[in-house]
């Protein structure tokens, strides 16, 4: 099992209570349409994606960037149990979105970008070191449905 | 493998441009940031005194990181042929798991974002980031 510190605990707790989530969400799921091309392949039906002006605008990755930074708030109230918490999500992207498991990685990446230029220097080492455990922890579990 | 376009090229020279006064800077702090999120980087400084982010070796070990980026810039046309020096250091001398460009990359990246929130938009940061790719990919040609 995954032993978080009171530290641990506090850092994150922090950086989600104080999140926009409207503002973050599009952010980090369009800059990972950008940086990583090939994430597109799940947005088909999303409309214009064709560049990244088109991505920066489109609503339809906007509300989607939102409700997918809401689905870490799950992981936040359950810190003990994340793996069990995300294990219907799990079988979802596995099973009726077929994701590939290693672009779980790739969004983390952009959302911890996104963050670090939101939070600036309060993003120092320890906070991203703990927020990237967090995100690898969370990612880990949503690939462990997967067969 | 990463093939840098034109734009790529443009963006990354820009970029550079902006940023090259605080490169020393920028370097101190992703070292920094590397050895903290990533403990295993630490196996390859078991002779430094000090591994704390900010501390004399980290600072002056950035710099010199950065000024092999920036030189990398200057030769971005042919990196491979650029770079060869530095890739047989890597490769002989200090032997650095290729892995563990990567993970430097993404610290580079995230010390970027932190200092440039609003320069470092995700054009710049495809660019960027496929040029650090290309660039630890020319520093892996030597090594076997």
């Amino acid at each position: 099992m995954v032993e978080w510190t009171e530290q641990e605990r506090s850092i994150i707790n922090n950086i989600f209570s104080n999140l926009d989530y409207d503002d973050i969400g599009p952010k980090a799921l369009a800059r990972c349409l950008i940086v990583y091309p090939w994430t597109q392949r799940y947005f088909a039906s999303f409309g214009n994606l064709y560049n990244a002006d088109a991505i920066k605008t489109n609503p339809n990755i906007a509300a989607h960037g939102t409700k997918v930074l809401h689905g870490l708030d799950r992981a936040v109230k359950n810190l003990d149990n994340i793996k069990a918490t995300y294990a219907e999500l799990s079988v979802l992207h596995s099973e009726k979105l077929h994701v590939d498991p290693d672009n779980f990685k790739l969004l983390a990446d952009c959302l911890t970008i996104v963050i670090a230029a939101k939070l600036g220097n309060a993003f120092n080492p320890e906070v991203q070191a703990t927020f990237q455990k967090f995100l690898a922890v969370v990612v880990s579990a949503l690939g462990r449905q997967y067969h | 493998m990463t093939s840098l376009s034109a734009k790529d090229k443009d963006t990354v020279k820009a970029f550079w441009g902006k940023i090259s006064p605080k490169a020393g800077d920028i370097g101190k702090d992703a070292l920094g940031r590397m050895l903290v999120v990533y403990p295993q980087t630490k196996t390859y400084f078991s002779h430094w005194k000090d591994l704390s982010p900010g501390s004399a070796p980290v600072a002056k070990h950035g710099a010199t990181i950065m000024s092999g980026v920036g030189d990398a810039v200057s030769k971005i046309d042919n990196l491979t042929a650029g770079l060869f020096n530095l890739s047989e250091l890597h490769a002989f001398t200090l032997r650095v798991d290729p892995a563990n460009f990567k993970i430097l990359a993404h610290n580079i990246l995230v010390v970027l974002a932190i200092q440039y929130p609003s320069d470092f938009t995700p054009e710049v940061h495809v660019s960027m980031d496929k040029f650090l790719s290309a660039l630890a990919l020319a520093l892996s040609e030597k090594y076997r």
